[in-house]
């Protein structure tokens, strides 16, 4: 019996700072997608939504306050929260469903509206809480990404121009994609110019937060052949593993690693690819294009390495020879990535996978990349969350 | 220098001559933890629910560090006008983890290298209600045959 379902429909609200409710993104997202799925809401017989934790309950119930704006028409519902995985989690629901037999066609949708300004934990003195005592003694979001950054130059020899390398590659990337928040071809020297934020990071290193929806209609493939979609992609892995103990990275929000005197450290990045490559019965010498996410510039060289894309400490040496840019050996983040997007944390990890399913179908216009026939996405996020998505054609 | 000064957050050092993190350690399986954990053994071959609080290594090695060039938001207490600090991730060679910590004053990233040896020591940092500030605990480059 085969594992996979197939992607029929896919649609996404341009990423911004729009300031509208996050519902509204994601019904523009979820018609654009029933739209290219050529099906009827109606058809629909599960809603997998994504939660927001920004939005008050309609986004802690993200399922069911879609399936109501777009018009209750008495599907199933689901909704997930799993920080920067969310989409995939709401993915892997729907296609557990489906492979079950429970439903032919599923909606998979995540939006977010995102407040201005920095985020802060709550107020009040409350040392029992993480988030409150890594704020207190100095340690901010930057931080961790920049220690990241500054092992690869210390271990890798790694450059601030390898960092902004990052930066000018997503940005000619994402200039053409009409979903991009950020839409202009930085240099070198952009980069460069802007400010300092965490020693090795300026600020054009690390991503914004954004709003955005993004929506997927997946389906049996038996659906999909019934309605002439035969050749559409399939989901061929989710991967939602936990860390495994002793996790070897200082996390956020945390202010140490486990201790690994009695258990072996462990990468959690590496382990996520890892599964989706078993699971799809594939290797990463089969990936013809990958989204990862580039939280910072930095961060990109490591999912290069994580995703077994190259040997540990060459990811600065493939993306200098040009193989990671459209059109080299393996583009990553032909979308322009969170470089060109900004994050909108129940939405993002659903965009990696519409850009997949564009790239898989040969739709991505000037950011195509030629012959896509697998693609693979990664991400992280707090608390032990991550994905990552395997889709083949 | 700590005489009369406050910690930051009470119970994660000690202070004194020679400060140390305080963690916990799980009496079935060994496993170091910090901040100290109450409640379950987090190893998932281990059942144990009880732990000993112990001070942990004082000195370590550099594993990497940044540090912050924006004023950090509250609960964060800034000097005014803000100065940058660095800030350390130290690995410890018993507890075989890696910590964080702001780097003594003065230390900037420009000094720091991977690899360096480190050692916590204890300063003050600006808070609303103590004019004097509050003790936390930083990581200070060992300088040659310094730090005993």
């Amino acid at each position: 019996m085969t594992q996979e379902i197939a992607i029929i429909g896919a649609g996404m609200h341009p990423w911004g700072k729009w300031g509208r409710k996050f519902v509204e993104y994601g019904v523009e997202a979820a018609r654009e997608a029933l739209a290219d799925a050529g099906i009827s809401w109606r058809d629909v017989q599960f809603v997998s939504g994504a939660a927001t934790m920004r939005c008050g309950y309609p986004g802690y119930v993200a399922g069911a306050t879609f399936a109501q704006a777009l018009g209750w028409q008495g599907a199933e519902v689901n909704t997930s929260y799993a920080a920067c995985a969310s989409g995939s989690q709401a993915l892997a629901a729907a296609r557990a469903k489906i492979l079950a037999g429970q439903a032919d066609v599923a909606l998979v949708i995540g939006a977010d509206t995102t407040p201005k300004g920095f985020l802060a934990p709550a107020k009040g003195e409350r040392p029992d809480d993480p988030d409150w005592v890594r704020f207190r003694v100095g340690i901010t979001n930057p931080t961790y990404f920049a220690l990241y950054a500054r092992r690869r130059m210390e271990i890798y020899g790694d450059t601030q121009e390898d960092f902004a390398r990052v930066k000018v590659k997503n940005a000619a990337h994402g200039f053409t994609n009409p979903k991009a928040r950020y839409r202009k071809q930085f240099t070198m020297e952009d980069v460069a110019a802007s400010a300092m934020v965490a020693d090795p990071l300026r600020l054009m290193d690390v991503c914004a937060t954004s709003d955005g929806g993004a929506a997927l209609i997946v389906c049996s493939l038996d659906y999909a052949r019934k309605i002439g979609k035969a050749n559409a992609p399939r989901v061929a892995a989710i991967s939602t593993v936990t860390p495994t103990f002793a996790s070897a990275v200082v996390e956020m929000p945390d202010l140490a690693t486990d201790s690994a005197v009695v258990a072996d450290a462990q990468s959690f990045r590496a382990a996520l690819p890892r599964k989706a490559y078993e699971e799809a019965g594939i290797g990463p010498e089969d990936v013809s294009v990958a989204e990862v996410y580039d939280l910072s510039t930095a961060l990109e060289l490591d999912w290069m390495e994580d995703l077994q894309l190259c040997a540990r400490g060459d990811a600065a040496k493939l993306l200098r020879d040009g193989a990671t840019r459209i059109g080299g050996r393996i583009p990553v983040n032909p979308s322009g990535g969170l470089a060109c997007f900004g994050e909108a944390v129940p939405a993002q990890a659903i965009a990696q996978v519409c850009e997949l399913t564009w790239q898989l179908r040969g739709q991505s216009g000037e950011r195509q990349v030629e012959g896509a026939k697998v693609g693979i996405t990664a991400n992280q996020g707090l608390f032990g969350h991550g994905s990552s998505v395997i889709l083949k054609r | 220098m700590s005489d009369g000064l406050k910690p930051v957050i009470e119970g994660f050092f000690t202070t004194g001559e020679k400060p140390a993190l305080l963690g916990s350690r799980c009496v079935k399986c060994g496993t170091f933890y910090f901040p100290k954990l109450e409640g379950f053994c987090r190893n998932p071959d281990c059942d144990c629910s009880q732990f000993e609080s112990v001070e942990l290594s004082r000195t370590g090695t550099l594993w990497s560090f940044t540090n912050a060039c924006y004023k950090p938001p509250e609960p964060y207490v800034a000097a005014e006008p803000f100065e940058p600090y660095a800030i350390a991730a130290v690995e410890l060679d018993k507890e075989k983890m890696i910590v964080l910590g702001q780097v003594v004053s003065g230390v900037g990233v420009e000094q720091l290298k991977a690899g360096l040896p480190m050692e916590l020591v204890v300063e003050t940092i600006p808070d609303l209600a103590e004019p004097e500030g509050k003790l936390v605990w930083k990581w200070k480059p060992m300088t040659e045959g310094g730090a005993a």
